[in-house]
């Protein structure tokens, strides 16, 4: 079953696209993650993540990349939404379920409007085996600026994620590196809606850097091996989707909460299981 | 306040004591506003450390006391959060003042809160502030514990910075405070312990009749 997988990756092209950039998708999607879920963002990873959809749509129509559109109503969801938020009584998750519903609703209309080959199933769950040379180029840059900007700026974004009332009082400007991250999010949404589509971006997002999290003790080590997982589960799902011809995104999805699933009762952190071995006090 | 004193800032549950301070380093939405040096507090906040009540840090978080020290010096870097000093040699400092040098490697998580007080005491050394703003440093930790953190206060005392403290134990008061500003809602009273903190301003604090012993029971 496999070797049609490596036999069909040497001789077709759609899937080495395919491979490269569901194993980008996963690290990008990782590394981000550490961040969403340590600074309790993960509904609003997944409303970002929706509320690209109708930016989707919108480029179809004026013909621009998708990138443009996609970013623009994924960063007015996110501004939308901390405005609400810091402005209001509404608290966050209504603030959230509001924004994001609507975005996906007109998305929907939108999308139904653009008369295209783009066919909606494959935006809202992902359609990695039609990934062209173009759009796999313009994931690896936007995961590679991504990265490079989490390197940089990795100082504040610990400090901010961990204790944003000290930089506040520090004199450190929290809510840039809020947008900072809003803005990297809405990226790797967008990319990652090839692979997982846009329903189920908030699981590779999440899950990885979630099992990861059970037994970090560094933020490094954390950010670096959600990625690792996050690239591996996007592999390990590319190769058993293709083999079994069922939905890639879906299976990368699933194959994340089996890990996830398997590791939860080990985590030195909740210590539901002592380990005989390697426990450190 | 003067400079060079360790005040505290008293007051029974609800009196507004951590909202104060968070009003006078423009946390919070305030009216009025905080000055050191003829300048208002907000603009100066490289010089000031701020540590908040412990039980609002998630302990949670991967992240080892090294780091959580190092996060001090960022007051001092720039934008990527690099300072460009010999980094290693403060933290290795701070971590040696409060005793903590053998847990450097250890997730905060797995602290008693004791030692998780001496850490946030470390991180504020680091940032080398003239004013260092404590938010109930005692609460809930061991005496020995509480007992390191006063000599490293009384340390930087002497060498001429300011130390404001919000504080629950009446007890302690005299032997800890040169200051203290006692308030419930209203300002109640400010100044030197001996005027200020007198059994009239206490019972209108309080709403009972108090007598506080040093070292006795109140």
């Amino acid at each position: 079953m496999t070797l049609t997988f490596w036999h069909d990756l040497a001789e077709f092209h759609f899937l080495q696209n395919a491979l490269l950039t569901s194993i980008t998708v996963g690290i990008v999607a990782g590394v981000i993650g550490s961040f969403v879920i340590l600074r309790g963002m993960s509904l609003m990873g997944d409303a970002i993540s929706h509320a690209v959809l109708p930016g989707v749509a919108v480029s179809f129509m004026v013909g621009m990349p998708t990138v443009v559109g996609a970013a623009t109503f994924g960063i007015a969801a996110a501004i939308l939404i901390t405005l609400i938020r810091q402005h209001s009584l509404i608290k966050s998750d209504t603030a959230i379920g509001i924004i994001f519903s609507s975005f996906l609703a007109l998305g929907v209309i939108l999308i139904a409007l653009v008369h295209t080959t783009t066919n909606l199933f494959h935006i809202l769950f992902g359609n990695v085996l039609a990934v062209q040379d173009k759009d796999m180029y313009l994931t690896i840059g936007i995961a590679a600026v991504v990265i490079a900007l989490v390197v940089l700026f990795f100082r504040r974004l610990r400090l901010t994620s961990f204790d944003p009332v000290m930089a506040q009082a520090m004199g450190i400007h929290t809510n840039a590196y809020h947008y900072l991250l809003m803005v990297m999010l809405t990226l790797v949404a967008v990319v990652s809606m090839q692979s997982v589509g846009t329903i189920l971006i908030v699981a590779l997002l999440i899950t990885p850097a979630a099992t990861i999290y059970l037994f970090a003790n560094r933020l490094r080590t954390m950010v670096i091996a959600s990625g690792a997982l996050g690239g591996l589960i996007s592999f390990v799902g590319l190769v058993i989707g293709y083999s079994f011809n069922i939905a890639v995104g879906s299976c990368i999805v699933l194959l994340g909460t089996c890990v996830f699933i398997v590791c939860f009762p080990f985590s030195k952190k909740q210590n539901l299981i002592k380990l005989p071995i390697g426990g450190r006090s | 306040m003067k400079e060079g004193e360790i005040v505290g800032i008293i007051g029974p549950n609800g009196a507004g004591k951590s909202t104060l301070i968070k009003a006078m380093m423009d946390l919070i939405p305030h009216q009025g506003n905080a000055a050191m040096d003829g300048q208002p507090l907000a603009k100066q906040a490289q010089k000031i450390a701020y540590v908040q009540q412990k039980s609002n840090i998630d302990l949670t978080f991967p992240i080892t006391v090294r780091e959580c020290v190092a996060l001090g010096l960022q007051a001092h870097a720039n934008m990527f959060g690099y300072t460009g000093k010999n980094e290693g040699k403060a933290i290795a400092q701070a971590l040696e003042m409060v005793d903590m040098t053998d847990f450097a490697k250890r997730q905060i998580g797995r602290l008693s809160g004791g030692q998780l007080q001496r850490v946030l005491i470390a991180r504020c050394l680091v940032q080398e502030a003239d004013l260092i703003i404590l938010d109930e440093p005692f609460a809930g930790i061991d005496n020995r514990s509480e007992s390191a953190i006063m000599i490293v206060l009384r340390k930087l005392r002497a060498e001429g910075k300011t130390i404001l403290m919000v504080h629950h134990d009446l007890k302690t008061v005299r032997s800890y405070f040169d200051s203290v500003v006692m308030m419930n809602v209203n300002m109640i009273g400010a100044g030197p312990v001996a005027t200020t903190f007198t059994d009239t301003n206490l019972e209108q604090a309080y709403g009972l009749p108090m007598h506080v012993n040093q070292g006795g029971q109140s």
